[in-house]
């Protein structure tokens, strides 16, 4: 069996996901943290069920990349039972979307979540009566806590075995009208969905399904357009909104019925906006926030980092004497335990802050405010305040920066996210500045790097723009309220990306230790370095560098691990200066973005754009290290 | 008739039509911004930033190139 989580965005169903998957769904307070689909295996009655979660959706009607995930799925997959999820605090316009799925006459439960937010803001709904309006089961939720999940899963279970179908709503007479004169030209057949939801969609001009159809039914067009203008003519108004407008009517009859509105008390949590969107303390609010996480992230990390590499400086000498080695095992073994300490005390104190301090500000819903503040900055560079959205998830990690950019409609604006936030430094490239920078030179070169970066994605943005003109109107977005995260979502979440660097990069920068070693044993390096030595020279860098640099393209930490490897030391300070530590340091945090990231710019956006980008980072990484080369050399 | 752009901060007005095509009507229609819908101007971010309206209870945020294409009357 298959269920579908479906939804309208930042409804909670990543969060329900979670609840039976264990953390396998990025979740966060904003629109669109799921822009492609998630299926896990639950047991449900003693049956294993497979359960997706959808990308959220105002509609069925997709007019995004992530919103048409949602149509497709249900078309191209045999889904045995729907799990509405809808906000009990929105419960008029997450309705429009469950009468919607109605139409389809695939067995459909309501989940109403969100309901302890709703008594905080003083609502009372009455679940069964709405059930026996509908016709179809709803269940209350508090999915955050994993109230209600197991009853609706089990009734979920219950009416897919029993194949239950909804009835559909009832529209105004002409629109029904209209549905029966289609319905009759649809001839019968098997089709994935109720012949009734196909003519509703052509009806609503979904540009997908309408060519899917008139490939078979070349007649269809005509008759489609028929009834559009006998719609217009009696209203002149588009059928889409016509429909729009009768599921909108029927969703508020409902609510009306069912839902009691009792005096709300008003909490400082109402009132937060008035501080945190405050025209000027908003933004001094920002600045302290943005300030307070750079400095938790630095004092974590460097309480940490230094007793750990000189942990692993003796551990390194104590194991060569213990063990009466030289020469090339040694060589490996060193390599070996270069990997580890670079995982060990270079990444991973930075990476533990960074990512739980992260997952807290995008569940606490403050995102989408930055958003909302920064719009005007971001339409400088060319681009709207939702394109915050990927910025914000580079600085964890590029690949869900990449695909987030699926939320934005016009393929200028992902094609510009895109290559601007493969240029914000990631978790791994933090390592490197905080590591390297923050540790040797002092957190305030590091905060530097952090605003240089800044400025020059900013001037990229603006020169790009004026090759490639902003058409967009602009920023389209849901404000999310704030919502106190349970520590357990946050560490989840946490875990989920540390696992990731744990499991995947850690041993690839072990191995690449242990290679880079070798050929350090047999002189390759020397060649490579000397391939490179000429751009070396013009950024002022030693020569060792080199070898790392390439290597970096795997994973961006390598370049910093393989560099101690190299140096055949990790107290970089006895051999490099500042200058060579801040050049070295802008140019990793610019230049091509890592195998993992460019394999995600080629699913998304395709191999010319992956191409332009890799391109366009060398370039930016060239002149921004050029121009800080500069900066030292004129004071 | 007006569009968003020249309400006045806090004031209730109803919407009366979009414009800007068929994919940037629908964006806004899935919002809430349907024709006959109550919209309310919360705040708006300094230097000619975006607009935090109320609609229909929902908080939606739109830039001002987006607020120019939906027209609105007082109530």
């Amino acid at each position: 069996m298959r269920f579908a989580l479906i939804g309208q965005p930042n409804c909670g169903k990543s969060t329900l996901f979670n609840q039976v998957a264990g953390y396998r769904a990025e979740t966060g307070n904003f629109a669109g943290t799921t822009v492609t689909y998630t299926e896990t295996k639950v047991r449900v009655l003693g049956d294993v069920v497979e359960l997706v979660d959808l990308p959220g959706t105002y509609t069925l009607l997709g007019t995004n990349p992530a919103e048409r995930v949602v149509l497709d799925y249900l078309i191209e997959k045999r889904v045995d039972a729907i799990i509405n999820v809808i906000d009990a605090t929105h419960l008029v316009q997450g309705l429009t979307l469950t009468l919607e799925l109605m139409e389809l006459g695939r067995p459909l439960v309501l989940v109403i979540n969100m309901m302890d937010e709703a008594k905080r803001q003083g609502l009372k709904l009455d679940g069964e009566k709405l059930e026996q309006l509908l016709g179809i089961p709803v269940m209350p939720m508090i999915a955050t806590r994993g109230q209600g999940v197991r009853e609706a899963f089990t009734r979920t279970w219950h009416i897919a075995q029993k194949k239950q179908r909804p009835e559909p709503p009832l529209y105004s007479a002409e629109i029904e009208k209209s549905v029966l004169h289609l319905k009759e030209e649809l001839e019968k057949g098997n089709y994935p969905v109720s012949r009734r939801a196909i003519v509703v969609k052509l009806l609503e001009g979904d540009p997908g399904l309408t060519e899917q159809v008139a490939r078979k039914l070349p007649g269809i067009t005509t008759g489609i357009q028929k009834q559009v203008d006998i719609l217009c003519h009696h209203s002149s108004r588009q059928a889409v909104w016509l429909i729009a407008a009768e599921r909108q009517r029927i969703a508020r009859e409902l609510a009306a019925q069912i839902m009691h509105q009792e005096r709300a008390r008003l909490t400082l949590r109402d009132r937060l906006d008035d501080y945190f969107l405050h025209p000027f303390w908003g933004y001094v609010l920002l600045l302290l926030i943005l300030g307070l996480f750079f400095y938790g992230v630095y004092g974590f990390g460097s309480l940490l980092e230094e007793p750990l590499l000189n942990f692993f400086n003796n551990l390194d000498v104590l194991i060569l004497e213990k063990l009466q080695i030289s020469g090339f095992l040694a060589q490996v073994l060193s390599g070996a335990v270069q990997g580890i300490s670079g995982g060990l005390a270079i990444v991973l104190p930075y990476l533990l802050p960074f990512l739980i301090g992260l997952g807290f500000l995008e569940d606490i819903g403050y995102l989408t405010r930055i958003a909302f503040l920064m719009d005007t900055l971001m339409h400088r560079m060319g681009l709207h305040g939702k394109a915050i959205v990927p910025f914000i998830l580079g600085y964890g990690c590029n690949v869900p920066a990449i695909m987030s950019t699926r939320i934005m409609e016009d393929p200028r604006d992902r094609f510009l996210s895109a290559a601007l936030s493969t240029m914000v430094p990631c978790a791994a490239r933090l390592a490197v500045i905080f590591g390297l920078v923050a540790f040797y030179v002092g957190p305030w070169a590091a905060l530097g790097i952090y605003i240089y970066n800044l400025l020059v994605i900013a001037v990229t943005g603006r020169i790009i723009t004026h090759f490639l003109p902003e058409d967009s109107p602009g920023l389209i977005l849901e404000m999310p309220v704030y919502r106190l995260p349970t520590v357990k979502t946050v560490t989840a979440k946490a875990w989920f990306r540390i696992r990731e660097f744990v499991f995947e990069a850690w041993p690839v920068l072990i191995i690449g230790s242990i290679i880079l070693a070798i050929m350090n044993y047999f002189s390759v390096t020397q060649y490579l370095n000397a391939f490179l030595q000429p751009f070396n020279k013009l950024l002022g860098l030693p020569p060792e560098v080199g070898t790392p640099l390439i290597f970096g393209v795997f994973r961006k930490e390598l370049s910093l691990v393989m560099l101690a490897q190299a140096f055949g030391t990790s107290d970089y300070a006895a051999v490099m200066t500042t200058q060579q530590m801040i050049v070295f340091t802008v140019f990793v945090v610019f230049y091509i973005p890592c195998l993992a990231t460019i394999i995600s710019i080629r699913n998304e956006l395709g191999v010319k754009a992956t191409w332009a980008i890799t391109g366009l980072t060398v370039l930016v990484a060239t002149l921004a290290a050029l121009f800080a080369r500069l900066v030292f050399l004129l004071f | 008739m007006m569009s968003l752009l020249e309400v006045i901060n806090g004031k209730w007005v109803r919407v009366v039509s979009l414009t800007g095509g068929l994919g940037m009507e629908r964006r806004l229609a899935q919002l809430g911004f349907l024709p006959g819908n109550k919209v309310r101007i919360i705040r708006s971010a300094p230097f000619h930033g975006p607009l935090l309206l109320d609609v229909e209870g929902r908080e939606i945020v739109l830039g001002r190139g987006v607020a120019a294409r939906v027209l609105v009357e007082y109530l």
